[in-house]
């Protein structure tokens, strides 16, 4: 063990005393953005809700439809993202809903599905790797044939992504996969190659932060070209004007950043997302604890040596009496 | 020399029936769960993927469980040899606290024929506080048992087995201590991934510490709260000036808990939660008064030697633990606004069977085996 480590797994020792408020001081390393890292560009100002991306999705992952939303059958309509579904677009609604992304007596579309997290914390909760993250692309997989379905990972992921299939006696966790098996076969997400406006915009990750900036650099009201499918793809773009965003771009920095990135006109708390955030992963932390705890083994080794030589002082004379006499056969007798 | 002994008497009492069916209640449900389904059974959904399954019968019930390890530490650690009539029966209720704990996991995984991939190194995922805690309960269940073995080869005569047994027995004690040491503070930093999710009056980096000193107040107040029934139950004399000695540990520890929580909630300033007209401000009221109420009784020396008082003490106690898990795991923990969770009638009966099973096996052990100490069973 290190100087450094031991003085920090000290700090916890007696983190009775010395208190360790600060979140820096366990954490361990953030985890960086994978080099050939994909990612998605959501622009909730060029949504319309058309929901074509939520047919994609259900045809792309051969999913079934859902009944959440109506009474009646007629077709699929989830709430939220389930053990069917992987991608739903949300509606915030405010007051007289008149006018499209305004917070006030406006409305405003949200997509949601999975992050893919630079730092996910469903990764990190898995006991048996069925979560893993491509350390090139960043794609946060699910491996079914691994899982155990102790659903940490649906409590742990931040944005409350993982679903398990509660109505199915054999079910399984469900997340978006980013398509993983179209991506394979040199094709994009469903769900950008069908945007008819080009909100949901795949690309390299590089390219589509670039893209984001560009967006909040530009002056409200001008013209600009929306990309449409794939960035530097062949689909041609979409026209449209530049809204007045807000000043961010959601998923740069919270909760460690992540690969589907947000814009939008109307603050991101009223999309759903969480806000209140710190600028690194729950996991950091979590992880962080463990591995000043369990680094090598060293700090359990030592309390278990010293437990061995505590308990095996303490039970000497029960030992020697018990192994030398014959009293407790003649007791029982 | 052992000094425990059956009590022997009638098993097929008023109580022990009434348990079993309760637990057999809970096994077909069980079964019924099995064939149908989590949501068949449960009121789990997208936004609580744990209830009271993982809750109560994992999370409470192993902490109820950590009676064997509070004496463990208390006996062998401090070396005070005169709890010694205490530890099998608090090993007794170690054992059933994490098998059914054990058996409960099973129920909840979603996909529990995959179990054994836990144990296949190429899948082992040591980063995550979910392995480190699967893998420590699985292996403080079976230390469980070897730690009471020597019940078992005593009563049916394998002395041989028994005597190599001991020579070995204080490296499982050891091991037995260091487990729940882990796998119960660990407990507590698997609450802290949720991050935003849980309340502040809750989430706090000093979790796993919290976790673990409340797993030692649960396990030390289950000794005389177990004590209390067996010697009403079996007409035996009570432990009571072994007790009070042990509650001056508790008062020390559950001072230094009601300290580090207070300072916790002051240094985060999350004290504004706990002044909300909020069903996380109520329970976090009854935590905090299930907690200082013992606290304050054990401060006046006579009480501790009060048969009374000790028992309402360890009553507390272990509600304090219960509404303290309770809160971090379930009470306090917000998905979000759409969702909401209540267990069902199946889920509680199948809880309410596995806590029954529970009784009505410590009912055929303390009357079958070697499990009581015998100067009191003397003198009954
Ligand atoms: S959004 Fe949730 S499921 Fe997706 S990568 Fe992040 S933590 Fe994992
Ligand atoms: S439910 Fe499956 S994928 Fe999720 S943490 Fe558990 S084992 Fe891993
Ligand atoms: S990337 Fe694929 S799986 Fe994910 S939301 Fe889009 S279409 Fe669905």
């Amino acid at each position: 063990m290190k100087r450094r480590d031991f003085l920090k797994a000290a700090t916890v020792g007696v983190g009775s005393i010395g208190y360790t408020g600060s979140s820096q001081a366990l954490m361990r390393e953030p985890l960086k953005m994978p080099p050939q890292a994909v990612g998605m560009l959501y622009d909730s100002t060029l949504c319309i809700g058309c929901k074509a991306c939520m047919v994609a999705c259900k045809q792309a992952n051969e999913m079934p439809p859902e009944f959440a939303g109506t009474e009646q059958r007629l077709y699929d309509t989830p709430l939220d993202t389930s053990g069917s579904t992987l991608n739903v677009i949300k509606l915030y609604k405010d007051g007289t809903r008149e006018i499209k992304d305004r917070a006030q007596d406006g409305y405003a579309f949200m997509k949601t599905h999975c992050l893919h997290c630079v730092d996910p914390s469903c990764v990190s909760a898995c006991p048996v790797s069925a979560m893993t993250k491509d350390p090139l692309t960043g794609i946060v997989n699910h491996h079914a044939d691994r899982c155990i379905g102790c659903r940490y990972c649906v409590a742990g992921c931040p944005f409350s992504i993982p679903k398990y299939e509660y109505h199915d006696a054999f079910g399984q966790i469900q997340k978006c996969q980013f398509c993983s098996h179209l991506q394979a076969q040199g094709k994009i997400p469903a769900c950008c190659d069908v945007c008819p406006t080009g909100a949901s915009l795949f690309g390299r990750m590089e390219d589509i932060q670039q893209e984001a900036k560009r967006r909040l650099q530009a002056k409200p009201g001008d013209t600009y070209s929306f990309a449409r499918g794939m960035l530097g793809g062949d689909q041609p773009p979409h026209e449209a004007k530049i809204p007045v965003y807000q000043q961010s771009v959601y998923g740069e920095k919270e909760l460690g950043g992540a690969q589907v990135i947000y814009l939008s006109a109307v603050p991101y708390d009223k999309l759903g997302l969480p806000t209140n955030v710190p600028d690194y992963a729950y996991a950091a932390i979590t992880e962080g604890i463990q591995h000043t705890l369990y680094q090598w083994f060293a700090l359990p080794f030592v309390l278990f040596t010293g437990l061995l030589a505590a308990v095996h002082k303490s039970t000497k004379e029960e030992r020697e009496k018990d192994v030398s006499s014959t009293a407790y056969e003649e007791d029982a007798s | 020399m052992s000094g425990y002994q059956p009590i022997g008497g009638k098993l097929f009492t008023k109580p022990f029936n009434l348990f079993a069916l309760l637990a057999l209640i809970g096994i077909c449900l069980i079964a019924y769960r099995f064939i149908f389904g989590i949501g068949a059974a449960s009121n789990l959904n997208d936004g609580y993927p744990w209830g009271i399954w993982i809750v109560m019968d994992v999370v409470v019930s192993t902490g109820f469980g950590c009676a064997g390890y509070a004496l463990a530490l208390t006996v062998y650690v401090m070396n005070r040899g005169e709890y010694h009539p205490l530890v099998r029966p608090a090993i007794l209720a170690g054992l059933f606290g994490y098998t059914l704990a054990g058996m409960s996991v099973m129920v909840d995984l979603g996909r529990y024929w995959l179990f054994y991939n836990l144990l296949l190194p190429w899948y082992m995922q040591p980063n995550s506080v979910m392995f480190e805690v699967a893998i420590c309960v699985l292996a403080y269940t079976v230390v469980v048992w070897i730690e009471f073995a020597p019940a078992f080869l005593e009563r049916f005569g394998l002395h041989n087995v028994r005597r190599k047994l001991s020579k070995l027995l204080f490296f499982f004690i050891a091991i037995g201590i260091l487990l729940p040491t882990m796998h119960q503070s660990s407990l507590g930093t698997m609450a802290i991934l949720w991050g935003h999710k849980l309340s502040p009056l809750w989430q706090t980096q000093l979790l796993p510490l919290l976790f673990l000193m409340s797993a030692i107040l649960m396990g030390s107040a289950l000794v005389p709260f177990e004590g209390n029934f067996a010697s009403l139950g079996f007409n035996r004399p009570p432990e009571t000036h072994l007790y009070s000695k042990l509650s001056t540990y508790v008062f020390l520890l559950l001072g230094s808990f009601i300290l580090i929580r207070l300072a916790d909630l002051t240094l985060r300033s999350a004290w504004g939660y706990a002044f909300e007209q909020t069903t996380d401000a109520l329970m976090f009221w009854i935590e905090m008064a299930l907690y200082i109420v013992p606290f304050v009784l054990l401060f006046k020396r006579d009480n501790r030697s009060n048969r009374q008082i000790i028992f309402i003490l360890s009553v507390c106690l272990l509600l304090a633990g219960t509404v303290y898990r309770l809160n971090t795991y379930l009470i306090g923990y917000h998905p979000g606004p759409d969702w909401n969770y209540f267990p069902s009638i199946m889920e509680i009966l199948i809880t309410i069977g596995m806590f029954s099973l529970e009784i009505a096996l410590y009912l055929i052990f303390v009357k079958h085996l070697p499990v009581l100490h015998r100067a009191e069973a003397e003198a009954a």
